[in-house]
């Protein structure tokens, strides 16, 4: 690597044709990630994007790194390999909701109480998108599609719930097209663990404005709750606030009167707090609650490529590789001539 | 059409000579008859005896004491000739309960010698094994030679000023049986007593009663007033080529041997895989050689167990992966992900009965299919069988070399019978092997970098992610011939089914021509074999032409590819029989790629064949 050259987003952009739908979100994270990969320090040839199959999953096709596309579902333990072979790697994993929580379940699981350092991007677009629109195990109870035309009667899994119920310690929210994803990407790469990152994406095609009734320009002040370490969680331009019934111990909404946050009990988020971070990730638009984005839980702990490395170069210290003594070692007997 | 392996558990004599022996230790799963065969395995190989065993044990860890299923046998064929396989009837029978008698005693040759425990043949055993009366006092044993005596008093004798527990106190029964065993064969204790010590180091008292008990039984064969079959045998040590020797399971061969080919490839070692009967110990086996640069991986499931080994040859290292059929099954879609993105796997199957759960703890050769044909879309890869655990280290190292050489998985098989066996094996020196280190591309080479650019082999680069000016990206959808990027167009996905196929079938021309392992080409007869029967095949054939038929044995080693002069051999014999564990998937193979009349001869029962099955299927191809 030059020192001297300063790369920018461009740089991390392929000679690949995108072959996205016109207007999916996919476009909005792809160019988020393009562009934090300067400040973050990115090195192009050190960075591994690896992803699973769905919509999503084309995303290492247009990122000039390192990337492979590999079969459905099995992402997190591909680069599991691809970490443990070779840590000083910056690897990213690319997954939708299909992908990460339906097929892959099992190993999303595995990956995160695992605690590799990689950083998670998961596509929620609540829809499989690539194989013409069936509901996912994030699509709401009565969604309507081709395999459900009658919809939906399972329950969909909260997929920041299932991150900290599988030990998460880096729990992260973002809006594919929020100015904020930025900020919330470069949080997760900056933490070192798996860095679960939910990520609302609009599929224009087949599940259009799932999100709107947080998302929408309306709607957006009113059900977006930002939360930061240290900082009241606030929304609404101040004038709403999240406090915690301590008799009950459920989150709730307060009005904030002239700024006193204060008087009104509104919590200040600490990201170490797990049993909050549960009941933030809970918090829905129709329990009348405002959607928690940003960072919401990291607390950070070993990683699982530093514990086998150093397991391997402890059992190994002080022991002389040699081939030949080992092939003969146990009890063995020597026939004479 | 297909011939069954005839029934011939009527013969009186397993062996051409009286040189070797085939001793069977059967009881409960609870009495370590398996430790007990072990230690008594390497007795017999620091005698200097030729020997093969055969581990036969029920999937339950720990079934109902004295149950029929929860029966565990081991199974020792030793002599001063050449021995190539477990046996076929075993001569003496050491039973340590009712059931382990009545499920045995098929396998004992009429006149063979049975040592029973007594002192387990009480109403509450003989009943969950269902015998009305005791065998032992009725009569029914008399076209054996029977003795029985209370081993288990015995026991609780000699292990009595250790004030042990009555039931910790009977678990040394297995050592005073091999006490006694070791003295009917002229065995030193040294080396067992030495491993005791070892192995019971924490705890001294345990380690001295088990001593005891061997002393114990070892003393009592030389002392005790007894008549009749109990008696010391002599058996000169086998002719063999000088040399240090070991005994291996093909378990731990195959661990050394995917360690020596990384050595050889010049590869750091990632394994990946979840726990599974019977492939597990070489998981087990490659977690203790941190020093060779092997890090090993518990995955969450086979899947994440081969994914994560493609992560890692993605990334530099040499991915590996093992598993038995079911697990192999979950793997294929991955494979198919190593295929198209070419990069080396080495995937171990140590193949057991199926299908499905099928018989995990029991030997089968079913999987040929499976790895021959068994992915989704044209989906070549090379394949390769170990005939015996010494062997097994070859082929590891084998399996590595193609797949670093050719960018390719390749499938390494194995069995239930391999992975347990044990064996001597003469320690190869190493510095006879020819090493192929592995070349990365690390510059962008004249003409520019194109990751599916192809050398003489048809292999493509391997750069490992972290190098500059190389960055790519690879994945499971259709590469473009040459750039790699993705493309579906007509003409491409023909050029590049039409690589991958040309790839994997030039890998014939860096191996050996097929060998006749005995007799010549053109003889009335071959049997063609491949994998585990080696052993009986071979022994079968050996007798056959040792009575002047004409008939010889061929064994496969690269399934596939298959040998470039095969072909023309086949066709050089009168006639050709295939002798395998399934219902004929090589025999399909041979026919299909060589037209030839290969006839089947089939045992499917999780059983070794017998090599008096085999002579005689020889004799009645030749009659």
């Amino acid at each position: 690597m030059n020192e001297m050259t300063k790369l920018t987003p461009k740089d991390f952009e392929t000679d690949q044709e995108v072959r996205w739908c016109p207007g999916c979100g996919d476009y909005a994270i792809l160019k988020a990630v393009q562009r934090i990969m300067p400040e973050i320090g990115a090195i192009p040839e050190k960075t591994v994007f690896v992803s699973g199959i769905g919509c999503s999953s084309r995303f290492p096709y247009y990122m000039e790194t390192y990337g492979f596309h590999t079969i459905h579902g099995r992402a997190p333990a591909v680069a599991t390999g691809v970490k443990l072979a070779n840590p000083e790697l910056d690897v990213w994993i690319i997954t939708g909701d299909g992908d990460a929580l339906s097929i892959g379940g099992n190993h999303t699981m595995h990956l995160i109480r695992r605690n590799l350092d990689c950083q998670f991007l998961l596509f929620n677009n609540e829809i499989y998108g690539l194989t013409k629109g069936q509901y996912s195990p994030t699509s709401r109870v009565g969604t309507r599609s081709p395999s459900t035309p009658f919809g939906s009667v399972d329950r969909p899994v909260t997929p920041c719930a299932f991150a900290l119920g599988s030990g998460a310690r880096f729990v992260a929210r973002g809006i594919d097209t929020h100015k904020n994803l930025g900020n919330v990407l470069k949080a997760a790469h900056g933490h070192r663990g798996t860095s679960f990152v939910e990520i609302y994406q609009n599929c224009i095609v087949y599940n259009d404005d799932v999100f709107a009734p947080f998302t929408a320009k309306p709607n957006a002040a009113e059900n977006q709750l930002w939360v930061e370490h240290g900082k009241p969680m606030l929304f609404n331009g101040g004038t709403m606030g999240i406090a915690l019934d301590r008799i009950d111990l459920h989150l709730h909404v307060v009005d904030v009167v002239d700024g006193n946050w204060q008087a009104a009990g509104v919590l200040v988020h600490d990201e170490n707090n797990r049993g909050i971070a549960h009941m933030l990730v809970d918090m829905r638009v129709d329990q009348g609650l405002p959607i928690a984005l940003g960072v919401i839980y990291q607390n950070p702990a070993p990683t699982f490529e530093s514990a086998v490395v150093e397991q391997n170069a402890a059992a190994a210290k002080g022991k002389k590789p040699d081939l030949q003594a080992l092939i003969a070692k146990g009890q063995n007997w020597t026939v004479e001539a | 059409m297909a011939t069954a392996a005839r029934d011939v558990n009527t013969e009186t004599t397993a062996h051409p000579n009286e040189e070797a022996v085939v001793v069977r230790f059967a009881g409960d799963s609870g009495d370590g008859m398996q430790l007990t065969g072990g230690q008594f395995t390497l007795s017999t190989a620091l005698a200097g005896n030729d020997l093969a065993t055969f581990p036969d044990f029920p999937a339950e860890i720990r079934a109902p004491q004295g149950t029929l299923f929860g029966v565990s046998a081991f199974q020792i064929n030793f002599g001063s000739e050449a021995i190539d396989t477990a046996g076929d009837m075993a001569d003496v029978l050491i039973a340590m309960n009712p059931a382990a008698l009545k499920s045995n005693l098929s396998g004992l040759r009429l006149g063979g010698l049975i040592i029973a425990d007594e002192g387990e043949f009480g109403p509450r055993n003989l009943a969950k094994a269902g015998y009305a009366v005791s065998p032992l006092t009725d009569d029914s044993l008399a076209k054996w030679q029977l003795l029985g005596f209370n081993i288990s008093q015995l026991t609780l004798d000699s292990v009595k000023p250790f004030g042990l527990g009555n039931k910790e106190a009977l678990r040394c029964k297995n050592m005073w049986t091999l006490g006694l065993a070791l003295w009917m064969f002229d065995r030193e204790r040294g080396p067992i007593i030495e491993w005791l010590k070892a192995k019971f180091a924490k705890n001294p008292t345990l380690a001295d009663a088990n001593i005891a008990a061997l002393n114990a039984g070892h003393a009592y064969g030389e002392t005790a007033e007894l008549t009749g079959p109990l008696k010391q045998h002599h058996i000169a040590k086998a002719e063999a080529e000088p040399g240090l020797y070991r005994t291996v399971t093909g378990s731990d061969s195959i661990a050394l041997g995917l360690v020596a080919g990384a050595q050889l490839a010049g590869l750091p070692m990632f394994f990946g895989g979840y726990p599974i009967t019977p492939a597990s110990a070489i998981l087990h086996n490659l977690s203790k050689y941190k020093e060779y640069g092997v890090t090993t991986f518990q995955a969450e499931d086979e899947i994440a167990a081969i994914a994560s080994a493609i992560g890692a040859s993605y990334a530099g290292q040499l991915g590996i992966t093992s598993s038995s059929g079911p697990g192999i099954a979950l793997k294929g879609e991955a494979m198919g992900l190593a295929i198209m993105t070419e990069l080396p796997l080495v995937i171990i199957n140590s193949q057991r009965g199926g299908p499905s759960t099928g018989l995990p703890t029991k030997t089968e050769q079913s999987d040929l299919y499976q790895a021959v044909y068994g992915r989704n879309g044209d989906a070549p890869l090379p394949v390769i069988a170990a005939r015996s655990p010494s062997d097994a280290f070859d082929c590891a190292i084998e399996a590595v070399r193609i797949a670093t050489q050719y960018m390719t998985p390749v499938m390494l098989l194995t069995d239930g019978y391999i992975a347990n066996a044990a064996e001597p094996w003469k320690v190869p020196d190493m510095s006879t092997y020819e090493p192929f280190p592995v070349t990365f591309l690390d510059h962008v080479p004249d003409g520019g970098f194109r990751p599916y650019s192809r050398d003489e082999k048809l292999a493509r680069p391997w750069v490992k992610p972290g190098t500059p000016g190389l960055i790519h990206r690879i994945g499971g959808i259709e590469k473009q011939v040459d750039t790699g990027h993705i493309d579906y167009n007509p003409a491409n996905h023909q050029a590049m089914t039409d690589l991958r196929q040309a790839k994997v079938a030039g890998i014939a021309d860096s191996i050996p021509d097929q060998a006749v392992d005995l007799g010549e080409a053109g003889a009335k007869l071959v049997f063609v074999g491949w994998g585990s029967t080696y052993g009986p095949i071979h022994q079968a054939v050996r007798r056959a032409r040792a009575k002047g038929l004409d008939v010889a044995h061929i064994h496969i080693r690269h399934i596939w590819p298959l040998p470039k002069n095969l072909g023309d051999l086949l066709r050089s014999f009168g006639k050709v029989i295939v002798p395998e564990m399934n219902t004929g998937q090589l025999k399909t193979v041979l026919r299909d790629q060589y037209l030839v009349d290969a006839r089947p001869l089939n045992k499917v029962s999780g059983q070794p064949f017998r090599i008096a099955e085999i002579e005689a299927a020889i004799e009645e191809a030749l009659s």
